[in-house]
């Protein structure tokens, strides 16, 4: 016998009035309750947030573009220039505070689009089986044996490649076959529980099945998915950044580290030049990372007693 | 009220469907109203498949299932939500049969969207509890729950309830009570003697031949797919026409008796 009472009366005493409600109100509910209340959470979304607000607002407080010539050369922080200058006298937390935004904007949608089309392939594959599994599965080990990088050259040099935005596009399209086959995996094993089976009982359509008893049961990894996915944008446009296939006439951390490294920073000393935008890259995916761990506790019913 | 006639099904495995797997071969019977006909085979004897297939879970290959004298297997969208207000199923595992991540009154929820989203809120709770009621259940105990905070028993009995909130004609019961304990066992029994009574129609499904002689009507004898002997449960109890029935009933221990030589 375990003792059941303790939860319910220790998270604020769910209304004991009201039990049955339409389906998705109270989960909802429940998943911000919880989540309000995790440290893990709130902590990695004020990392976040702050790391979101300053790239907005960076542009409103200055006269001048990120890339303009506008203070001595390779000087260390001070107060006009908090993070420096480079070897051309670029104010580095103008990059900085830039970059941001265009690192975001990779992050958000070509993770977001890699998602979007694994995780609908992944479903799909995963629940109706059969032909429609084999031709699906098909087109995901094409693309995932596709070497992305050697295909974008390509890309590049047919379509050119002149904005975030287009370079978010291009990596979206070449890094979903992993959350395909990760998610299919996952859908084949719990399509098969008694839960799917009841749901259609009940009257579901597949796709209300897929939504709404499959897909709850793995949020905090569909979430982990789109936070590894959200970090393999930003590093994969600072690889292409590098080798000169990213939009040149923009600022993003990416670019920031590699023409650092460009121009030798490292030997010279410029720290001040590459250590904003990498720890600001391992800030953003670590918070990522905890609130995915603190997430992993708001879902799953069962670790929130502990 | 529901006929099987010669159904087959077959599973198609391996890439691209190359090899196959027969589940279920040639298998007729019939479920009346008001009759518990027990479905009894070891694992893997196609028995949950015939299950699935009378549900509408699955598509048989070959043969026919009717319900009414209307082809079950033809059934979509408007047609097949009223097929389920009348037939209803309880699977084996009750731990898997409710999400984990949602509380275990959902199942009723999902019952009021799929088929009563016009009944108001207050009415449809007074329903749900009468329902638990009729399983003998303590509202204030289950609902509200996450499926964890629940024993088997609970979320057996939750299940039942939930599928008696329809108006349903047959119940196809998937090993129902393999899950429970001694006592609640006997309860559920009970309780489908009694719903058997007000004219439900059961297809139940169990390995266990002591369960299945206690409330059925008549017996089917299932192995690797086909009917081996089927009739009244008397009938087949007393007189096994076949040897695998014999050695079934060989081997079932006897509440009385001591190991002391194996079973053949």
């Amino acid at each position: 016998m375990t003792d059941t009472t303790e939860h319910v009366s220790a998270t604020g005493a769910p209304a004991p009035a009201e039990p049955v409600t339409p389906v998705a109100g109270p989960r909802r509910r429940d998943v911000l309750h919880f989540a309000l209340r995790n440290r893990k959470v709130v902590g990695g979304t004020v990392v976040i947030l702050a790391f979101l607000v300053l790239g907005l607002v960076a542009p409103f407080f200055t006269d001048h573009g990120p890339n303009e010539y506008v203070g001595p050369p390779s000087s260390p922080p001070s107060a006009d220039f908090w993070f420096g200058t480079t070897t051309f006298g670029q104010d580095v937390f103008l990059q900085f505070a830039n970059g941001i935004r265009s690192t975001f904007v990779v992050g958000l949608l070509g993770g977001g689009l890699a998602g979007l089309i694994g995780m609908t392939i992944g479903f799909v594959a995963g629940y109706r089986g059969g032909l429609v599994d084999e031709l699906l599965n098909m087109l995901t080990n094409i693309v995932l044996v596709l070497p992305a990088l050697a295909v974008l050259i390509i890309l590049h040099a047919y379509v050119g490649i002149t904005s975030v935005p287009m370079q978010a596009l291009f990596i979206g399209l070449f890094s979903w076959p992993w959350v395909a086959r990760a998610v299919r995996a996952q859908t084949f094993s719990l399509r098969s529980r008694e839960f799917v089976d009841l749901a259609r009982l009940s009257g579901m359509r597949p796709l209300a099945v897929i939504r709404r008893e499959i897909a709850p049961n793995m949020s905090s990894y569909l979430f982990m998915t789109f936070i590894l996915l959200f970090g393999g944008a930003v590093l994969m446009a600072a690889t292409l950044d590098f080798i000169g296939l990213g939009p040149t006439d923009v600022v993003s951390l990416g670019l920031m580290m590699n023409s650092a490294v460009h121009w030798s920073a490292l030997h010279l000393g410029l720290w001040w030049w590459f250590v904003p935008p990498g720890a600001a890259i391992t800030a953003i995916v670590g918070a990522l990372y905890v609130m995915n761990v603190g997430l992993d506790e708001v879902f799953n019913p069962k670790l929130r007693e502990m | 009220m529901l006929r099987l006639d010669g159904v087959w099904k077959t599973y198609r495995l391996g890439a691209f469907g190359t090899r196959e797997l027969t589940a279920v071969r040639d298998v007729s019977m019939e479920v009346r109203a008001g009759e518990v006909v027990s479905l009894i085979g070891e694992s893997g004897s196609g028995k949950t498949t015939i299950g699935r297939m009378v549900l509408g879970l699955a598509s048989p290959t070959r043969g026919s299932i009717t319900f009414d004298d209307v082809p079950v297997g033809g059934l979509r969208g408007r047609a097949l939500r009223g097929y389920h207000r009348q037939v209803q199923g309880v699977f084996q595992d009750p731990f898997s049969t409710f999400n984990p991540v949602f509380k275990a009154d959902r199942v009723f929820a999902l019952v009021r969207d799929g088929f009563f989203p016009s009944v108001p809120a207050i009415k449809w709770r007074r329903r749900v509890e009468a329902a638990l009621e009729g399983v003998r259940l303590e509202p204030a105990d289950v609902l509200d729950k996450y499926p964890h905070q629940l024993s088997g028993g609970q979320l057996q009995r939750m299940l039942i309830a939930r599928a008696l909130l329809l108006d349903i004609r047959l119940l196809v019961a998937d090993e129902i009570i393999s899950m429970l304990d001694a006592s609640t066992r006997i309860d559920v029994l009970n309780l489908l003697g009694d719903l058997k009574t007000k004219g439900l129609g059961v297809l139940f499904v169990t390995h266990d031949l002591a369960l299945g002689t206690y409330i059925s009507d008549r017996t089917v004898i299932l192995r690797a797919g086909e009917v081996v002997e089927s009739g009244p449960t008397d009938e087949v109890f007393a007189r096994p026409q076949h040897e695998y029935t014999r050695n079934l009933l060989a081997a079932v221990p006897h509440l009385h008796t001591r190991w002391n030589e194996p079973v053949k």
